[in-house]
């Protein structure tokens, strides 16, 4: 990916993501980065040691978790949005393929075709959509503790401990990737990305 | 995609009326034009929007497999294809469900693994797992001042016929008491066996002269926040300590030190850290947590809507 380098960026551009689907993107992450950042206060005991205040953080976190979903939401009125949502929803033969080259590490764009999303990509998205629906669901019976029976607010804190240390990893993997590739990035900053890249990267994409 | 237009005349009149004349339909415009390569692909089934509509004809699809790879030629690879993402999102929320279910049994698996690995772990990286065995740090303030042996001060007042103030150095002449009980944090974990050392909250109390009127006692620390309170009933319980010494060395200042209330037969809130002050009143008056949603009297096992074994 870093050989993009090598072509002039001033090449034709691709469009990519409209504005509104690059709003989404952004406040799902600043939401979702002061949720983990909360998290990371109340949870590791180094941290929490430094910050204490822990009502306050306790409510910042609580807030933000439960206005994560509510970017996607928004989205939804944009059809540029809803659209990527097809496209991240179908899982076509090349798909099976791309994994298949993947767990290989086989690196060679030829073996990894991808339309629009890659089905990395794609299963990232919808794992994320679920998990992130299963943490606010869990964290509601953890906060709103006189709705719901004894037992389910214990069990609900062992899911959400374990599935925050899962998304923590999974989130790593995001961010790592993103910042291995800067087109990629530079398509959800300006909405545009070169057309050698998407050639190489989405060969199966017909923007 | 380019920067030609697509024929736009025929096509537009259909399309926008059927669906919803919004204004996002501007940009989207620009954006659908299909490949003007390929115009006679039916231009009705490229637009990504529909997410159901490929439902069926995605059936026949599947089949042939290594033609569809090579069809760069071809509109949209993931307009059709079988909607695997939404199973997964299901799959997802649905192991969730299922985890909370068996939350009771996995807890008590992972727990025994991760207390046999923090055993061996040097690193203490195990104690960043959850409920990876021992304490966690709460603080309800920005920071806490610390306070040594010779700083140290803890007043009892309040209704008492004797009001006193300690040094530690006076609690640490009072006979000392040792107690090896769990500790439970209402949040759910729990560290076993761990021994407090102190002074019995009676006898400060004793030694205090409580007054027939009194009914309660109030404790404040020196964080400048934190209050707890007991009946005095609890408050003269054996197994309520002022406690000095944890795991058998000196209370450190993140454990509450260097003194801090030790109740065993309650949620670890009611033991307040940084211990300062003993008022003895004539009722109870919730503590920090209690005036934010907990219990007042937090038995373990059997407030604040949890079930745990009891730690006394």
């Amino acid at each position: 990916m870093p050989l993009s380098a090598d072509a002039p960026p001033t090449t034709a551009r691709v469009r990519r993501f409209t504005r509104a689907e690059r709003w989404v993107h952004r406040t799902t992450a600043a939401l979702m980065g002061l949720c983990v950042l909360t998290a990371a206060c109340l949870y590791v005991p180094q941290l929490a040691e430094l910050v204490g205040r822990r009502d306050l953080v306790v409510r910042v976190h609580e807030i933000s978790g439960v206005c994560l979903p509510l970017p996607v939401l928004a989205g939804l009125a944009s059809r540029a949005f809803r659209a990527d949502l097809g496209l991240l929803n179908r899982f076509g033969p090349h798909d099976r393929v791309w994994l298949r080259a993947a767990l290989r590490r086989d690196r060679r764009p030829a073996s990894r075709p991808a339309g629009k999303f890659n089905a990395g990509q794609k299963l990232y998205a919808s794992w994320l959509a679920g998990a992130v629906l299963v943490m606010l669901g869990t964290g509601l019976l953890m906060w709103f503790t006189h709705l719901t029976p004894l037992m389910w607010r214990t069990s609900a804190t062992f899911v959400h401990d374990w599935l925050a240390l899962t998304l923590g990893v999974v989130l790593g993997g995001h961010i790592g990737m993103a910042l291995a590739d800067p087109e990629a990035r530079r398509g959800l900053r300006t909405g545009r990305v070169g057309r050698d890249w998407a050639e190489r990267e989405h060969p199966l994409w017909r923007p | 995609m380019t920067l030609e237009p697509p024929p736009e005349s025929p096509a537009q009149p259909e399309r926008p009326r059927s669906e919803k004349p919004r204004p996002e339909q501007r940009p989207q415009s620009e954006k659908l034009r299909p490949q003007p390569s390929r115009p006679e692909s039916q231009p009705e089934s490229q637009p990504q929007p529909q997410q159901e509509r490929p439902e069926r004809p995605e059936r026949p699809e599947q089949p042939e497999k290594p033609e569809e790879l090579e069809r760069p030629a071809q509109p949209e690879a993931d307009a059709a294809g079988r909607p695997i993402g939404r199973r997964v999102l299901l799959g997802t929320l649905g192991l969730g469900a299922l985890g909370v279910v068996a939350a009771p049994a996995l807890q008590r698996a992972t727990e025994s693994l991760l207390a046999g690995a923090a055993d061996k772990d040097p690193t203490g990286l195990t104690g960043l797992l959850p409920n990876g065995g021992g304490f966690r740090y709460y603080s309800v303030t920005a920071s806490v001042p610390h306070r040594t042996a010779a700083t140290y001060r803890l007043t009892v007042d309040g209704l008492v016929d004797r009001p006193r103030t300690y040094t530690l150095a006076d609690l640490e002449a009072l006979p000392q008491t040792r107690l090896v009980r769990d500790v439970q944090c209402v949040t759910g974990w729990r560290v076993p066996h761990t021994p407090f050392t102190g002074v019995r909250l009676s006898v400060l109390l004793d030694a205090a002269g409580v007054r027939p009127t009194a009914r309660a006692v109030r404790f404040t620390c020196f964080d400048g926040a934190y209050t707890e309170s007991l009946t005095l009933a609890q408050a003269r319980r054996s197994d309520v300590l002022v406690a000095l010494r944890l795991q058998d060395k000196p209370l450190g200042h993140a454990h509450g030190g260097p003194v801090r209330l030790y109740v065993a037969p309650m949620y670890f809130y009611k033991s307040a850290k940084w211990l300062s002050g003993i008022t003895v009143t004539d009722e109870v008056r919730p503590g920090y947590w209690e005036e934010r949603g907990y219990d007042v009297d937090a038995w373990v096992g059997r407030s604040n809507g949890r079930d745990d074994t009891p730690t006394s």
